[in-house]
């Protein structure tokens, strides 16, 4: 690809963006639109500055549970996946139910379980359940997908269970569970809003999806429109994390080979 | 890891590395792939196991290295267990170079003495050694997409030779190179054989790599493969490039060849 399909792909989208910006504060504006109706971005980007205080604190406590949550798909799904892969019987009593609450929608879930938990714990079960599955399904794909002479080579060895997990499944699945944390990420940050959603202003919540909630019912359309920028940043911000460590961890053996010799 | 049809054997005293009495191997799906098949393989000897694809020479192969158990019949073999100190009596050379990606040369050599547990010391003595009998000892730290096809190969055989096997399994090692990359792989195979005394029983579908490498050609039939015929390659040692284009060589090929020949006379459509 030339330098210049490169710039192009870069700078592209942020025309774009500032355009379809100049095209919405042009609207607003000609038209004389009152905020409670469209904000302009002006006024959005005024109304985060305004509010920072409040919507810091409700990002600080959405990331956090995306954070908790996602860190219980990691380690949940990781965990799950090695258990699968020792015990088949095992793998198929309890699968068809992983998959299931996979299938469910989360919306549907969330009333449920604020209803049995706290309110707090509910919200991290809510990341939790839709961040678990895509680490255990990639999981199981990657320490399923061992090379069948590599694996024989193990047996020829007389390695251990516990060798051949250690040396051989897990760092074959690792560009499989690395994928799977990515697809989590973002999903842990879903499953938080849409758990903050039907907690909804009853809930003593104060996440930016219970923002959202709040400012609609009172109307304050900027605040909406502010408290969405910042929940959009984080899953980007989240993703892009993810996506790096996964490109750190694998350079080595993915990438680092091209500039060498052959 | 052995079958009930496996046994262990004092082969000190019959001078036999591996004995196959009327093997055979069905798959679960009913297809027999091999046999029944007799084989004897004598210490130091170099056997090549020569047949059309599918004719159960890889299976064959895996019986002997104890990847799976015969549907009847005996495979015996020396001991086939770890040793303390990081030897292992089966060196095993899959088609592919069958490498880890994500670790280094080094530690793809080591990974046979690092499931013995063996002692560090030992082990970097060991792997210096192995990459320097295959010509890679600067390339310890390469990892295996920056090779060649023919240097991963390499890498397979010192990991194979690591342990300092009896016996050294070789399936199809080089087909999937081109020619001089194989022609020298062969000769330096023929070299490490000289030196080190092992016993190899390379499983091969070339009737010209077969005649070239081995002392005895056996020659096997379509699937269920059986021995069809054998040869012994009678020359003057050591071997070299000479050789390749002696009218011996060509002889042999050419017997070879009219032995095979039926092992495929089944095979016209493919």
């Amino acid at each position: 690809m030339s330098s210049l399909q490169n710039i192009g792909r870069m700078l592209l989208p942020v025309v774009v963006l500032g355009a379809g910006l100049a095209l919405w504060e042009f609207v607003v504006r000609v038209n004389d639109i009152q905020p409670y109706v469209l904000p302009s971005p002006t006024t959005v980007f005024q109304t985060l500055v305004s509010d920072w205080p409040v919507l810091s604190e409700s990002l600080g406590v959405t990331l956090l549970t995306t954070l908790q949550g996602f860190i219980a798909a990691a380690v949940g799904g990781v965990a799950l996946a090695l258990v699968f892969n020792q015990s088949k019987w095992l793998e198929y009593s309890l699968f068809p139910y992983a998959v299931i609450l996979q299938v469910t929608p989360v919306i549907a879930i969330a009333p449920l379980l604020l209803i049995y938990l706290p309110q707090q714990t509910a919200v991290i079960v809510c990341a939790w359940i839709v961040g678990f599955f895509p680490v255990l399904s990639n999981t199981t794909l990657g320490l399923n997908s061992v090379d069948r002479n590599l694996a024989g080579l193990f047996q020829l060895y007389g390695a251990s269970r516990l060798q051949t997990l250690r040396y051989l499944k897990l760092p074959a699945a690792l560009p499989y569970i690395l994928g799977g944390l990515r697809i989590a990420g973002g999903l842990s940050l879903i499953g938080a809003v849409v758990a903050e959603i039907a907690a909804g202003t009853a809930g003593a919540g104060s996440g930016l999806a219970f923002r959202i909630a709040e400012s609609g019912y009172r109307l304050n359309i900027p605040r909406m429109f502010a408290a969405l920028l910042l929940l959009s940043v984080a899953g980007i911000v989240i993703y892009g994390l993810l996506a790096l460590i996964s490109h750190l961890v694998l350079r080595r053996w993915h990438e680092s080979a091209l500039g060498k010799e052959n | 890891m052995a079958g009930p049809a496996l046994s262990e054997m004092d082969s000190d005293a019959a001078g036999l590395a591996v004995r196959l009495r009327a093997v055979s191997k069905t798959y679960d799906s009913g297809v027999t792939a091999l046999g029944p098949l007799d084989l004897d393989v004598a210490k130091g000897d170099f056997v090549s196991l020569l047949g059309p694809s599918g004719c159960g020479k890889s299976t064959a192969l895996r019986l002997i290295a104890g990847l799976g158990a015969p549907s009847a019949g005996t495979v015996s073999v020396p001991h086939r267990t770890n040793k303390a100190d990081g030897r292992h009596p089966i060196g095993f050379v899959f088609q592919e170079p069958t490498l880890m990606p994500w670790a280094s040369v080094r530690d793809n050599v080591c990974l046979p003495l690092k499931l013995a547990h063996a002692a560090p010391a030992e082990a970097d003595r060991r792997i210096e050694e192995a990459l320097a009998q295959v010509g890679l000892a600067e390339f310890a730290r390469a990892y295996p997409r920056e090779l060649s096809g023919g240097m991963k190969m390499r890498v397979s055989l010192a990991r194979a030779l690591v342990t300092d096997p009896d016996i050294l399994l070789l399936d199809e090692p080089f087909a999937a190179l081109d020619e001089i990359t194989r022609f020298r792989l062969n000769n330096d195979l023929l070299a490490l054989w000289r030196k080190l005394h092992k016993t190899v029983i390379f499983v091969t579908h070339s009737v010209f790599e077969s005649v070239y490498l081995s002392q005895r050609v056996i020659v096997m039939t379509a699937r269920p493969g059986r021995v069809r015929a054998e040869f012994r390659i009678a020359t003057t040692e050591p071997r070299g490039e000479e050789f390749r284009t002696s009218a011996d060589y060509a002889g042999y090929c050419r017997d070879v060849s009219n032995a095979l020949a039926p092992s495929y006379s089944g095979q016209r459509s493919a």
